[in-house]
């Protein structure tokens, strides 16, 4: 938990215990808190996010992806965009960054039990969604089908494929990608992600479907879901905005009355229908 | 129980500033700096804009002499509170990164003087206490603006003479202040009639030379209230807050961006918007790193920026963020609109485009959305 007492904007100082490379331009920071105090307090649900610190350079938010019950070091898988990734990527086990969170609401697990899952992502690799899977992968028969779909605009850029071919193994588990653009010795679809959904496994009326991606991606596919006849209340979306102080105060997040740094960033489809509608919200 | 209302003369009011300063206040009061009513350290009456009056229009203020002898004839300047509490540029916290790696954070919460304010204004005050929710009364107390929010003495001075460009009466926030006050004044011709609303409002009240009220000078007052309730200025009655949502591919928004530089002029005169950016701030030797955040406009660039994006690259989709968040969204946030109706968007907007009449284009639907 995060102490009130405490200046809510100040990191504290986390140590990097392990880097991973997943990927050309996406990695794992295996993290944990250099004081043992903050270490022990430190619990996150999936979904949630913190706020990394780069020092002199600035922060950014980041989603955890390790799992909850395992809160003793916490990991972030980082894609490298900007400026605070940039040089977040150049740093190796045993460097020090500043840390703060966990912040926001994350995906609805604990309502999710007993029911099918589809995980729905577009784009470069979505660590939001890791994070679901990863603890369904820890409590495989608290979950009904789980089905895992990827989409990505060229197949060059599914970037690692070894995770889906783990999780190909995982029990009742169907993992499905699709590229807009295919190569040669491409294995998998052809086409939009949505044309892989007619081999989906799920029950629409117990069903909950977590996406993230982009916004036009997440459309397309809360559309469908809703031809399905999924309701609006079970379609999970994972919403991004420029977040600068990740408590409720800097207004940049702000999506409508939402501020997604503290009302989200997960939100069932019904909640923000209205906006999504409309571009530059 | 309705407070207590006295009355004192006019040269009491340097009395009740030396008593404040000799109290160890910082006293902030109105005075007239590059041609504009501003608030900033005050320790003389002398420096009060006496026998001064602004002028607002549409993309216009200026000062000019009258004839009254009175402090406060006039309705507003670019700023009042907000700075005092949620300043334009502060630090949070620096970092230190030691040879060997090991970063340490320091927190830099002010420790602030005490500071009276004298002539805030009814909208002011109800901007504050929108301020006060967003700061102070969810999950995450701000340090920074809590530390100078319990350091803060009200003097309120209700309006006798709102500008032209004032609407404060059509959104309920005054001319006169209802609440929120340590102590709040009226002028009257030969002195002020006041109240206390807290203990240490009443205590320093009872330092000064109280006289009973007349009942004439109890009318004087209404008078002046009802007067300064004549604003020309309103905002239309219509249901703004649904109307505003329902209407967000109205071609209206293009209209108003045709004419909006997206300065954001509008945002940082707004005694409510609370949008900062933060910034990290290197040494130059490297050793150490300040944190600071600063007043940020969701009418920039950068503020809707993400990973490559955008989202508001255009000015109609800003100022449409702008005035829903404003008018809309904000009910849902806070209870209430988040405009207190004291004008200054509209005074200090350099195209002079007018809050009132953009939220009244959206009164019908004859600019519906093609």
């Amino acid at each position: 938990m995060i102490n009130p007492n405490l200046n809510p904007y100040q990191p504290r100082e986390a140590i990097i215990v392990e880097r991973i490379q997943e990927a050309p331009d996406l990695f794992t920071l295996r993290l944990e808190f250099t004081d043992p105090q903050i270490q022990a307090a430190c619990k996150f649900e999936p979904g949630q996010f913190n706020m990394l610190y780069l020092y002199g350079v600035g922060e950014i938010a980041i989603s955890i992806v390790s799992d909850p019950q395992d809160c003793q070091i916490i990991d972030h898988t980082i894609r490298v965009v900007g400026r605070v990734t940039r040089g977040l990527v150049n740093l190796k086990a045993g460097d020090r960054i500043g840390v703060r969170g966990p912040y926001g609401r994350g995906w609805p697990m604990l309502e999710s039990k007993d029911k099918d899952i589809v995980v729905v992502t577009g784009g470069l690799g979505c660590a939001p969604v890791v994070s679901v899977i990863n603890y369904i992968e820890q409590r495989r028969e608290e979950f009904g089908r789980l089905n895992i779909v990827q989409g990505v605009k060229h197949s060059a850029d599914l970037i690692w494929k070894e995770r889906y071919e783990q999780w190909r193994k995982l029990a009742d588990t169907k993992v499905l990608l699709a590229a807009d653009v295919g190569e040669a010795l491409w294995p998998w679809h052809v086409g939009p992600v949505t044309s892989l959904f007619d081999q989906l496994e799920f029950d629409p009326d117990n069903v909950s479907v977590m996406m993230c991606g982009p916004e036009g991606m997440m459309r397309v596919v809360c559309d469908h879901m809703l031809d399905y006849r999924v309701p609006e209340s079970q379609l999970f979306l994972s919403m991004e905005r420029n977040m600068q102080c990740a408590i409720g105060h800097c207004g940049h997040c702000q999506y409508g009355s939402k501020f997604i740094c503290k009302d989200g960033p997960v939100f069932s489809y019904d909640k923000i229908r209205h906006l999504f509608e409309t571009k530059g919200f | 129980m309705k407070p207590e209302r006295h009355f004192f003369q006019t040269d009491q009011l340097q009395k009740l500033l030396s008593n404040l300063l000799s109290k160890g206040y910082t006293c902030v009061g109105p005075q007239v700096r590059d041609g504009a009513i501003i608030y900033d350290e005050i320790n003389s009456v002398e420096q009060l804009p006496r026998g001064i009056s602004d002028q607002q229009q549409p993309g216009s203020y200026s000062l000019k002499s009258n004839n009254s002898t009175k402090f406060f004839n006039w309705a507003n300047g670019p700023q009042a509170i907000k700075p005092l509490l949620f300043a334009a540029k502060e630090k949070l916290w620096q970092s230190k990164q030691s040879t060997d790696g090991h970063i340490t954070f320091k927190t830099s919460v002010p420790n602030p003087q005490p500071i009276a304010i004298i002539g805030a204004r009814a909208c002011d005050i109800a901007a504050m206490k929108i301020q006060d929710q967003h700061f102070l009364q969810q999950q995450f107390v701000d340090p920074c603006y809590k530390a100078r929010r319990e350091n803060l003495l009200i003097i309120a001075v209700n309006c006798a003479l709102p500008a032209d460009t004032c609407f404060c009466h059509s959104t309920g926030d005054g001319p006169f202040v209802d609440d929120g006050f340590d102590i709040s004044l009226t002028e009257l011709e030969n002195g002020f009639l006041c109240e206390a609303q807290t203990t240490q409002g009443e205590k320093i009240l009872h330092e000064l030379l109280l006289e009973d009220c007349s009942n004439e000078q109890l009318e004087e007052s209404e008078l002046i209230k009802t007067n300064a309730s004549k604003q020309k200025r309103k905002l239309p009655e219509f249901d703004i807050k649904s109307r505003l949502f329902n209407e967000l591919n109205n071609d209206a928004w293009h209209a108003i961006a045709s004419e909006c530089l997206s300065c954001g002029n509008c945002t940082s005169v707004c005694p409510t918007c609370f949008c900062h950016s933060e910034n990290d701030v290197p040494e130059l030797d490297g050793k150490s790193s300040a944190h600071f955040r600063e007043w940020d406009s969701c009418f920039g660039q950068g503020h809707s920026y993400i990973h490559g994006i955008t989202i508001r690259s255009q000015t109609s989709q800003r100022y449409r963020q702008w005035l829903v968040h404003k008018f809309s969204t904000w009910h849902e946030q806070y209870g209430r609109s988040g405009c207190v109706g004291c004008g200054r968007c509209i005074s200090w907007c350099p195209v002079g485009i007018d809050v009132t009449e953009s939220v009244a284009q959206f009164a019908d639907r004859r600019c519906d959305q093609s």
